[in-house]
């Protein structure tokens, strides 16, 4: 099993500084991530996270100055060697804020846009269009302004943006923070989607692990710049529940109850991640 | 082209008929662009302007001049509102971007050929944004309390600080975080990057180019051979 | 007492961003206004503070119309904090921010430093006063805004997306600070969509749809009702929906916060144990 993992992330002992800060945003950070991994990257404000995605599609070092230490291939290329225009066609990025990341008048015009910056072909480029509108469900929206957009509809097509640049990995940096919670769910769905479809690795970056868990199969957890947790949700859920808890992290609502009734000793077995893995548990032992 | 044609004779000539017979071409145009409710509220915006006009021109001219010139003023109003109202920022870009000239200096100034157009594009994008950003900013101060127009004039200027500041900063911050969505999506690409999207000249096109051509020619031979009355 | 009386608005462009709207928001009131993205949350919000007046209907502030008196006025019983710091921050440092609303309202010097001082520490701000704000990271900005609208004693607090961005602990202190304001008799409402942070919260929802008001009551009955939840493009607070596949058991439905969830399940369980106990 393990040999037959390809790995696409691959980390050792990375650490950044911005120029002019104190203290250093993320060290010591070594990291494997396998093709088509489903990841949640979360911990407390100013943890790192962001920084640890921004070295992965290459704004840091190439747009962010500071001091570099170890080294990071993202699907066998040195980030560091690289422009970002260069691993912008391995690693797609999507921001928070959709306002600030859709650059075009059109949404078709703005799919369009990574792939005409790679100098394709003009049919290439239609081929890639209609496929990323297809998939994240934006074909419909193509003749519209992306301001005439709702934010979870701006996702989508951000999503395709990036999509359409054919990534093998795409990093959500807080996807959702704008946006209502069936929407927020709606934007996750169509991320793992893309797993699921394409074989796509997804990593997001994001507070409430409730939105992702049901898509997460593995966790990792920043603070201070480390990586203070990093396994299979369910397991780090279950065995560091008070770590997490202690760093602040929102975990479950479901994974808290069910962690104070075992401490109260009214119920064993694994820390659920989600509400029906919960309620099928709790329905079992009821009915006994 | 169109512009430079309406541009030409209002400009060379300061005759109330000439004015008129322009402002009247125009009008199906107007309409063709489906802009004409747009183009009357920019007149009315423009009616305190062209009041002026008339009035400065009245006293230090004649009337008929004065009412030339507001016509002309009129003129130059409804020829940059169609253009600006029926040529998209993106198209505009585009053909930008197909002048020699201009990829030539974007090259020597930014590096890129591409940088110079896409760099109008973002600008007229932003506007709309930016709008919102400095209600926003306006309506949030006001809810602290900050009375924009108390006091005597200077203290006017100084409750203005409070709005500049943020909105000056939040631009700062929102052209940053552009530029890290740009380079994320490959921008500026290499010399070679495509655009899906090509402009092409249609026959119409070529009609109105053909007709601009024939009334700037008529119009410099007119303003070098006879003398048009103002009225 | 603000008083909205069927009010509606609508905007310049033609849009309808609210109709008749009725609510009263006394001191000692805690709600949260919970809706979809565009339901008109923010648009009546500004209409509490009288940035925005109806364009039906009738807003009052104490007795007063909004359409009759100034914005700085109404500011001084009407806090609201916008949702990004970013829109209001602009001194050199976070003591004179937090001293600009005072000063507007023409406080004493004295008063002022008092006010700023205080309030600095209520929010653990104050080992950054003579910082600049724009150094500090977007939870403490927050907190920042958050103070310059609370130094100046509002009677009535309105927080836009006060959650947004936050992680748990910041979320959590928020909470308690929120709690201790509307015991000492301040009302405050908060705009969100936030429904684990309501749910743990515990205020009176109104739950706003497409500009009008499509539900309100406890946290418990609004967020546990599907077709609300769905109208507002919400989702249920887990605990709601774990609770809504126990109902079979005798376990009410109404559940959206973990303490009840565990007391609830606590007294179900134990006596569960002890039966098992019993039978063997």
């Amino acid at each position: 099993m393990a040999e037959s993992r390809r790995e696409i992330v691959v980390a050792k002992n990375l650490g950044f500084k911005y120029s002019g800060a104190k203290k250093t945003a993320i060290q010591g950070i070594d990291l494997s991530i396998g093709v088509g991994e489903f990841i949640l990257l979360t911990g407390p404000s100013g943890c790192g996270k962001t920084s640890l995605c921004r070295c992965l599609n290459g704004l840091i070092p190439n747009f962010y100055q500071g001091e570099w230490t170890g080294q990071l291939h993202v699907d066998g290329l040195d980030i560091t060697t690289q422009p970002t225009s260069e691993l912008s066609r391995k690693i797609g990025y999507v921001f928070q804020n959709p306002e600030n990341q859709l650059f075009a008048l059109t949404v078709e015009k703005d799919v369009a846009f990574g792939p005409e910056n790679l100098g394709y072909s003009r049919d290439e480029i239609r081929k890639r269009v209609n496929e990323a509108m297809k998939i994240t469900g934006t074909l419909a929206l193509k003749e519209l302004a992306p301001y005439e957009l709702s934010g979870g509809q701006q996702q989508r097509v951000a999503l395709a943006g990036v999509l359409a640049m054919k990534p093998s990995i795409i990093v959500l940096d807080e996807p959702t923070s704008f946006l209502d919670p069936h929407t927020a769910e709606d934007v996750m769905g169509a991320a793992d989607d893309l797993r699921r479809e394409l074989g796509l690795t997804i990593v997001v970056v994001e507070h409430r692990l409730d939105l992702v868990a049901r898509y997460a199969e593995r966790i990792i957890v920043m603070d201070g710049g480390r990586i203070v947790a990093d396994g299979n949700l369910e397991e780090v859920l279950d065995e560091q529940f008070d770590t997490l808890e202690g760093l602040g992290v929102g975990v479950p609502r479901v994974s808290l109850l069910w962690s104070m009734l075992r401490r109260d000793g009214l119920l064993k077995g694994k820390v659920p991640t989600h509400v029906e893995d919960a309620a099928s548990a709790l329905s079992g032992m009821m009915t006994h | 082209m169109l512009v430079v044609a309406v541009l030409v004779p209002a400009l060379l000539f300061a005759s109330v008929w000439v004015m008129i017979i322009l402002l009247l071409s125009q009008l199906p145009l107007l309409f063709i662009g489906r802009v004409a409710r747009r183009w009357a509220l920019s007149l009315r915006a423009g009616v305190f302007l062209s009041g002026l006009i008339f009035v400065v021109n009245f006293f230090t001219g004649s009337l008929f001049s004065a009412i030339a010139l507001t016509l002309r003023f009129l003129v130059l109003l409804t020829t940059f509102s169609l253009f600006f109202m029926t040529t998209s920022p993106d198209d505009l870009g585009l053909a930008l971007d197909r002048i020699g000239a201009v990829r030539w200096l974007s090259r020597k100034w930014l590096g890129y050929p591409n940088a110079l157009s896409f760099t109008f594009t973002t600008a007229v994008r932003l506007v709309p944004t930016l709008a919102v950003d400095a209600q926003t900013v306006v309506d949030a101060q006001r809810s602290r309390g900050l009375e924009l127009d108390k006091g005597n004039l200077f203290r006017r200027i100084r409750n203005y600080i409070p709005i500049l500041i943020p909105l000056l900063l939040i631009a700062i911050r929102r052209s940053l975080e552009l530029a890290e969505a740009l380079e994320s999506r490959g921008f500026p690409g290499k010399e070679g990057r495509t655009s899906l999207f090509q402009l092409k000249l249609k026959g119409p096109d070529y009609a109105v180019i053909a007709v601009s051509v024939v009334m700037i020619v008529v119009s410099v031979w007119v303003f070098l051979h006879y003398r048009v009355p103002v009225f | 007492m603000i008083r909205l009386e069927r009010v509606s608005f609508r905007y310049p462009s033609g849009l309808l961003a609210l109709h008749d709207i009725d609510l009263t928001i006394q001191g000692g009131d805690f709600l949260a206004i919970m809706g979809e993205n565009g339901a008109g949350k923010t648009t009546l919000a500004k209409q509490l503070n009288g940035l925005l007046k109806p364009s039906e209907g009738r807003v009052t502030v104490d007795g007063e119309d909004t359409r009759k008196v100034s914005v700085a006025h109404l500011a001084r019983k009407v806090g609201l904090v916008f949702q990004n710091p970013d829109h209001l921050l602009f001194s050199e440092t976070v003591k004179d921010e937090v001293a600009f609303g005072l000063k507007n309202f023409g406080f004493t010097p004295e008063v002022v430093e008092k006010q700023v001082g205080r309030t600095l520490e209520a929010l653990g701000l104050a080992e950054y006063a003579d910082t600049s704000p724009f150094l500090l990271s977007g939870g403490e900005r927050k907190r920042v805004a958050l103070a310059s609208i609370l130094a100046t004693e509002p009677d009535y607090l309105i927080l836009d997306e006060p959650t947004i961005g936050q992680d748990y602990q910041q979320k959590e202190r928020l909470r308690n600070f929120i709690l201790q304001l509307y015991s000492q008799g301040k009302a405050v409402v908060m705009i969100t969509h936030d429904v684990e942070f309501v749910a743990e919260a515990n205020p009176k929802v109104i739950l706003l749809s497409k500009g009008g008001i499509v539900g309100q009551g406890s946290a418990e009955s609004v967020l546990s009702r599907d077709e609300m939840v769905n109208r507002a493009s919400l989702v249920k607070p887990q605990m709601s929906r774990l609770f809504g596949s126990l109902a079979r058991f005798g376990l009410p439905r109404d559940v959206v916060d973990v303490h009840r969830a565990r007391l609830l399940l606590e007294e179900k369980l134990g006596g569960v144990k002890e039966t098992v106990t019993t039978n063997s």
